[in-house]
């Protein structure tokens, strides 16, 4: 591809995390109130205690309480997500795997619902901890069913995966239908298709380490896992311990798609096409394309949960229906491509 | 030197593998012949520790390679798998590069010495200035080149092929025999194609039903009476009129 060679990976990272920065500063400024960009690098700059600026309390409040906290979990979500599609589609050597693919999503909504339902209260705390320990509890599910020889062979555990997200999401459904509360019903509804309307500093402090730890231990496996391009008998015969790999990142990444979804719901396409997309401008090496993806998938998710809060502003779209909207014809080509390739 | 020593291997209630033992001497190249399902593969698997035997031990170079780390055994045994593709939109030096894995120093950064070696592993497939070439734009001769590449570049002492001239047209596959020969690493090769094996093997062990039934020159071992045997074929051997190796030609099955 011509722009692989032609663009070192230093410009493009660069350009990459210039285009981050440059998108959080600027969908801060978007939203029906009218806060200029000097605005918010002032609060920013106040509240880190660098300097003393004088912005009106309102104001303040809107960058520092609802805007910031929102844009930045945009970010953490859309790039934490498509990490971990883009290391899922080389282990399970699945062009279609996402992060979702082994239940975490469905147990996530299963564990909020039931936090509900036993009376815990609708609160962001109790439904964050509820999604989590579903989501971890269901992959503890999938790994029970699928790893009894410890292997954890991708065939097993995908379809281990799909056999309980299909549980999850009938225990869902059921408890709802159950529980029958129009107000519970409609925020969940509002969650489960992913939203990041939700996301304050608390999820965010809860949810940066797991992020920041997971990313860092995908980076130091980056040429490891081109290692498994030919499959895992190549990777084997590479000196590569295949079992132990899988294994280590196939819970690290369940780790962070839980702490994920946790805080925003399951978003979907991004962790599915932002790899794809993003493997055209880097190629299929996981040392440019580990970091290029997440960025690229951070900048996505800022833009398009900004679109979604202000297109049809006061009301809101859940995310996860706009990136529906842009994943779906964005597969289509991705399809047509790989069929043009043969 | 490879040697196997008394390998079984079953599944369920039949042994792939039934007390094999053969040697491969440093710096030969010996074929391993048999007809489908005759345990090739899974002694190629087992010597590359991909499988384990449940009897008998093998060495590479005097070591058992069950007492050895992952490693260390990829940075001495290569392997070239029957059918090795890929997905991913990778470029030839690429995957070169991969065989560098056991021999990096660093989790992120390929160094000089792994440079040097893919330079220099494509050319002793003749592919040099193929470097950027994408893997999906390659012929099937061209991509077990590539492989074989990959194999070199790992500088093992022992290489392993699984049929590797399997779906390739008779120039490429006598180009890339004689690539590996010219290698001059000690090579323990699956091969289908009888008169492959004749011309360019040293020695051959011919598999049938798991277990070793001849071992020797290609001359003294591929004999009309011995593919009568093993493969149930009707065949005369003569001698190659230039390089004097045995050369077959088979006659159609009687109706």
């Amino acid at each position: 591809m011509a722009i692989r060679r032609g663009l070192g990976t230093g410009t493009l990272l660069g350009m990459l995390l210039a285009g981050l920065v440059g998108s959080i500063g600027a969908a801060v400024t978007i939203g029906p109130a009218d806060i200029s960009v000097s605005t918010v690098w002032a609060v920013v700059a106040d509240r880190l205690g660098f300097v003393d600026a004088d912005v009106p309390l309102l104001r303040e409040h809107i960058v520092w309480r609802l805007r910031l906290p929102r844009v930045l979990g945009a970010a953490a979500v859309g790039g934490g997500l498509a990490g971990v599609g883009a290391v899922m589609q080389t282990v399970t050597r699945n062009p279609l795997a996402d992060p979702y693919l082994l239940g975490v999503s469905s147990g996530a909504s299963l564990g909020a619902v039931a936090v509900l339902v036993v009376g815990l209260g609708g609160g962001v705390a109790a439904l964050t901890g509820g999604a989590f320990a579903g989501a971890l509890a269901a992959f503890a599910v999938v790994v029970a069913v699928s790893g009894r020889r410890a292997a954890l062979a991708p065939t097993r555990v995908v379809l281990a995966g799909v056999a309980v997200a299909q549980l999850c999401a009938a225990g869902t459904s059921f408890v709802i239908i159950w529980v029958a509360d129009p107000h519970a019903t409609q925020s969940l509804a509002f969650w489960l298709s992913g939203s990041l309307a939700r996301v304050d500093w608390t999820s965010l402090v809860w949810a940066a380490p797991v992020l920041a730890a997971v990313l860092i231990l995908l980076a130091a496996h980056a040429r490891t896992l081109n290692a498994f391009a030919f499959g895992e008998d190549a990777a084997a015969s590479l000196g590569v311990p295949v079992t132990r790999v899988r294994w280590l990142l196939l819970v690290a990444t369940a780790l962070l798609t839980a702490a994920l979804v946790a805080v925003s719901g399951a978003v979907g396409f991004v962790g599915l096409i932002l790899p794809h997309a993003v493997r055209f401008l880097t190629g299929a090496d996981h040392r440019r394309l580990l970091p290029a993806v997440v960025l690229a998938g951070a900048i996505f998710l800022v833009w398009v949960d900004t679109a979604a809060r202000s297109l049809f502003a006061p009301r809101e779209l859940p995310v996860g229906v706009l990136t529906a909207l842009l994943g779906v014809p964005a597969f289509v080509v991705l399809l047509r491509r790989r069929e043009a390739r043969g | 030197m490879l040697t196997v020593t008394g390998v079984c291997r079953s599944a369920g209630a039949r042994w792939i593998l039934d007390d094999v033992t053969c040697a491969v001497p440093a710096g030969s190249l010996v074929g391993l012949l048999g007809p489908n399902g005759c345990g090739k593969t899974t002694l190629l698997r087992i010597v590359a520790r991909l499988a384990a035997p449940e009897v008998g031990r093998v060495t590479v170079d005097g070591d058992d390679v069950a007492t050895l780390s992952r490693t260390t055994l990829a940075r001495r045994a290569a392997l070239l798998a029957q059918h090795a593709d890929t997905d991913l939109d990778l470029t030839v030096i690429e995957v070169v590069l991969l065989g560098r894995t056991p021999h990096r120093r660093s989790r992120w950064a390929d160094s000089a010495a792994d440079s040097a070696a893919a330079t220099d592993a494509l050319a002793r497939v003749d592919l040099d200035g193929y470097a950027d070439r994408r893997w999906h734009t390659l012929s099937g001769g061209e991509r077990q080149r590539v492989h074989l590449a990959r194999a070199l570049a790992q500088q093992p002492r022992l290489l392993l092929l699984d049929e590797p001239t399997n779906h390739l047209d008779i120039g490429h596959q006598l180009h890339l025999l004689h690539l590996v020969r010219r290698a001059g690493i000690t090579t323990l090769a699956a091969l289908h194609d009888l008169n492959l094996a004749a011309m360019f093997c040293d020695t051959v062990v011919v598999l049938a039903a798991g277990q070793v039934v001849a071992a020797g020159a290609p001359a003294e071992v591929l004999t009309p009476h011995l593919l009568a045997d093993v493969y149930g074929v009707h065949a005369d051997v003569a001698a190659h009129p230039t390089t004097g190796r045995p050369v077959i030609t088979y006659h159609p099955p009687a109706s």
